[in-house]
């Protein structure tokens, strides 16, 4: 009786099942492993936004070491992730377009870049290799993005704006 | 970069695109790619994002915190990085924003790359997005 009703709760939060979301979380946990054991990188994705800017900007902030030494295998990097994602789909021919529109993507990305590249780390920066390495201001930083993030879209859907 | 200048090495260069290789093939595995699916965690509708999270960080945790007992060095001999800790002001100021955009358009820098891959062409908004707040952070910190 309990364990039904626990079930049912559990399923209503993952209505397309959880195996994906695991296979996927070992995917991510992998390539930043691989990549920390072979070359002691750590591998966050937002940096690759400003290093690149190095290549045809001559603002100092651009040409600062950790940025430019490292925009080569950050671009890289950033090309792999297209690739993988791109050849997976190939395969599976789940080809999506999203739904969101183009000033939507544009003003979030934007506040996305911004905010990342303010408080140094993203998702797979503060919340997978500042999380893994138990850094207490990277584990801040995910607390606190979630609880903006999550209220800001609801109260987007609350308010019907988009 | 990683040897000297000079002698440089494209073998780990060649590992790095390994691994956004396989970092791309995780987020479309486990559907992060599509902004709806993020979108989705955000309202509470599919929690998945946590499963996602959790899992690469139950994986990566322990290497990032044993390796370095056992070696100061990366197999290939460069220097392991450590994550880099911002004051905590810079750090709140902009997981908020970025906690912002986030929610506004759900896609995050890993995801949005992944995005295109998957043949969301519509990201390409939100990458040049990425690349105009990234310009403004370094403007506002020249």
């Amino acid at each position: 009786m309990f364990s039904d009703v626990s079930f049912v709760a559990l399923s209503s939060f993952f209505p397309l099942g959880i195996s994906q979301y695991i296979l996927g979380g070992i995917f991510i946990g992998l390539a930043v492993v691989l990549g920390f054991l072979f070359t002691g990188k750590l591998l966050g994705h937002s940096s690759v936004f400003s290093s690149t800017w190095s290549y045809i900007s001559s603002l100092r902030y651009f040409h600062q070491a950790h940025y430019r030494k490292a925009r080569q295998w950050r671009l890289l990097f950033a090309l792999g992730t297209v690739l993988g994602a791109l050849i997976f789909t190939v395969f599976t021919g789940d080809w999506f377009v999203s739904s969101f529109s183009w000033w939507q993507l544009l003003v979030g990305g934007f506040l996305v870049g911004f905010g990342a590249r303010y408080s140094r780390g993203c998702t797979s920066g503060h919340g997978i290799c500042g999380m893994s390495s138990l850094s207490g201001m990277s584990t801040t930083a995910v607390i606190i993005f979630m609880i903006v993030a999550v209220s800001t879209a609801q109260l987007i859907q609350f308010l019907g704006a988009l | 970069m990683f040897a000297t200048k000079k002698n440089l090495s494209y073998l780990p260069l060649f590992i790095i695109f390994c691994s956004g290789l396989l970092f791309g093939l995780g987020l479309a595995v486990s559907q992060m790619a599509k902004p709806e699916i993020v979108q989705s965690f955000l309202l509470f509708e599919d929690l998945g994002l946590l499963f996602v999270m959790g899992v690469a960080v139950l994986i990566v945790l322990p290497f990032y915190t044993l390796y370095p007992k056992i070696s100061r060095r990366s197999f290939f001999g460069s220097p392991l990085e450590k994550y880099p800790s911002l004051p905590f002001r810079k750090t709140v100021i902009g997981a908020i924003i970025f906690g912002l955009g986030w929610g506004i358009a759900a896609v995050c820098p890993g995801a949005a790359l992944a995005s295109l891959g998957i043949g969301n062409y519509q990201i390409i908004f939100a990458l040049i997005g990425m690349f105009l707040g990234s310009y403004c952070v370094a403007l506002l910190q020249q």
